[in-house]
């Protein structure tokens, strides 16, 4: 696509047509109807999305949120036992629970672990997105093969790909374990102890995220145009000065999006921890949302209230980390 | 395969550089595709050899052959195969006309869906699977399989919607002009014009909405019950407490499960790289 110079008047063109449009829609009274007419494709277009989110997403949203306020327990919760209907008698019980999640050492241990995994996973990932998108950037023999070798991961379906890390992590008879017992190297315990569960949980999420942070940054290389580098080269600057100055700020649009997103992804990744060790051993590997879905689903009684107040913890922390994100980048001057 | 040997643009590589540049992008390949081939390898052994280094072992079927004939596997197979197909084909429509409005026009509500549309991304599955098996019990689409492709398109479009965006951006808007000037309505310039113009981004979109709905695990496993409405992900739970640790058959399986996803990625992957980018670029 050689267009991409003009995307930015082309959307401010329409931006501003459409502003002129519906600016003039005169007297309060007919600005609805006024503005109905001037937008209702563009509303008829983005209808299914808004309605299914609302619908899916919306009432969810405030039935836990409205969750997270009471005391309901698999106990209280409304439910049916043959032919008798139990109705709900759990009580609204205000702002107990967050006082509870947020005195508690295990929200706090858990976050801390949550974090470290968060930033370990979006560095280690980013790192080596960016090499592998500037190594296969180049003319190179192969080019074709090497990407879709690496893009691989992606493709095959999560469950799958933890599937096959834990046969290869297996203690007893993993392909690891095997290989360094013919080195002579005693087993490793690579999901059963704390420290090597939390290497292991990491490396699988790498693995499984650099496929699709190199294809961004790929495509983000790609629209470096190659006269830079050459205005470079001319003017004597080195390999190491070239990337420093043109293809990292090429590159920030790309990046700036790619590590909020992957930030949210993995900030909530839960079948990598889920299925590889169900957040143990012990609660070693349990992020928040892991044992928010403990909470809920793991436990006798069943604690959907302190589910919820997990969970609307989580959203709160990435709103704000979304949110000072963006603050950050707009003190830098960039426009997202 | 692309055999760039015609002279670099600038300056030329030295050997060490290339064997460097070779050795790395070989190393990350074999990273990147070992567990996956370790499993398919494994599939090939008979059950009993499962676990041995040998890369071949008296190669043959019988996993496969087992895991077709005592498990209801097609059977799951074909659910899995009609959720993730109607969830793709349903989130690149909804994507690519909620992108196309919010590329093109200015309208009230716009910076808020935008904004919805990234907030979205944020709502941990723990807290919504509860109240979403609320309502798709009392609105009877449990253990149904439009409750499921509901519940994937809130994943999927989201993320697909901000992409299709980005890729309208970069479709100039003369192409729009064009075409109303022939008399076409908004809808004619997006259907006949742009979508075909679009191709690369449709092919992220529906990558991502197929692998979205292949692989995933929590809903797909809370909401269907019974042999004949689950699909692969909550019929492989139910698969390992049978088999218990026995890699054989759950190797077969996962070779299965991968071969619809890599078709798709196959015939995707060729546009990847540039539908993504501008999606990502102008986010």
């Amino acid at each position: 696509m050689a267009v991409d110079t003009s995307s930015q008047t082309v959307a401010k063109a329409a931006g501003e047509s459409a502003r002129g449009r519906s600016r003039r829609a005169g007297r309060p009274a007919g600005k609805l109807r006024r503005s109905l007419s001037t937008h209702w494709y563009a509303w008829a277009m983005v209808a299914p999305v808004t309605i299914v989110i609302a619908v899916i997403i919306g009432y969810p949203l405030l039935r836990g949120v409205y969750l997270s306020l009471t005391d309901a327990t698999e106990r209280n919760v409304a439910r049916t036992i043959g032919v008798n209907e139990i109705p709900a008698t759990y009580e609204f019980v205000g702002l107990d629970n967050y006082a509870a999640a947020l005195s508690s050492s295990q929200f706090f241990d858990t976050l801390g672990w949550t974090v470290v995994w968060t930033v370990c996973c979006v560095g280690v990932t980013f790192v080596l997105g960016l090499v592998l998108a500037n190594m296969l950037n180049r003319r190179i023999a192969g080019r074709s093969l090497y990407r879709m070798m690496i893009i691989l991961p992606w493709a095959v379906p999560g469950f799958v790909s933890v599937f096959a890390w834990r046969f290869l992590y297996d203690e007893r008879r993993g392909l690891l374990n095997q290989i360094l017992g013919g080195a002579g190297i005693d087993a490793v315990p690579w999901l059963n102890d704390p420290t090597w569960a939390k290497l292991a949980v990491i490396t699988v999420n790498v693995w499984l995220g650099v496929p699709f942070m190199m294809v961004a940054l790929l495509g983000g290389l790609q629209s470096i145009p190659g006269e830079l580098y050459e205005a470079a080269e001319m003017d004597g600057a080195n390999a190491w000065q070239r990337f420093r100055n043109i293809t990292l700020p090429g590159l920030r649009s790309v990046s700036t999006t790619v590590v909020l997103l992957s930030t949210i992804w993995t900030f909530n990744m839960f079948p990598v921890i889920f299925l590889l060790t169900r957040g143990g051993p012990g609660e070693a590997t349990q992020i928040l949302v892991t044992q928010a879905y403990r909470f809920s689903f793991e436990i006798s009684p069943r604690d959907f209230a302190q589910s919820s107040t997990w969970g609307v913890l989580i959203l709160v922390l990435l709103m704000l980390v979304a949110a000072a994100y963006r603050r950050a980048l707009r003190k830098q001057g960039e426009v997202w | 395969m692309t055999t760039a040997v015609d002279t670099p643009r600038r300056g030329r590589r030295t050997p060490l550089a290339s064997l460097g540049l070779h050795g790395g992008l070989l190393l990350a390949s074999a990273v990147a595709v070992f567990p996956v081939v370790w499993v398919l390898l494994t599939s090939l052994k008979p059950a009993k050899y499962a676990t041995t280094t040998d890369f071949v072992k008296e190669a043959t079927l019988e996993n496969y052959t087992g895991l077709l004939s005592d498990t209801p596997f097609l059977t799951w197979f074909g659910n899995s195969l009609v959720v993730a197909g109607l969830t793709t084909l349903l989130g690149v429509v909804i994507a690519a006309t909620t992108g196309y409005a919010v590329s093109r026009f200015r309208f009230p509500g716009k910076r808020g869906l935008m904004w919805t549309l990234l907030i979205t991304q944020m709502f941990p599955v723990a807290v919504l699977i509860v109240p979403i098996y609320n309502i798709m019990s009392s609105i009877g689409l449990l253990n149904h399989a439009a409750g499921l492709i509901i519940t994937y398109l809130t994943i999927a479009v989201p993320f697909c919607a901000w992409m299709m965006k980005g890729f309208f951006d970069t479709i100039p808007l003369e192409i729009d002009e064009s075409g109303q000037v022939d008399g076409l309505t908004p809808f004619g310039t997006f259907w006949r014009l742009i979508l075909p113009l679009a191709k690369p981004g449709i092919a992220v979109t529906a990558f991502y909405s197929f692998i979205t709905a292949w692989g995933e695990v929590a809903y797909a496993s809370a909401f269907m019950v019974g042999d004949e409405n689950m699909t692969l992900a909550g019929g492989l739970q139910k698969f390992v407490n049978q088999y218990g640790a026995q890699w054989g058959p759950m190797t077969a399986a996962s070779v299965l499960i991968a071969i619809p996803a890599m078709i798709v990625f196959l015939f995707a992957q060729r546009h990847l790289v540039t539908g993504m980018s501008a999606g990502a670029v102008k986010g």
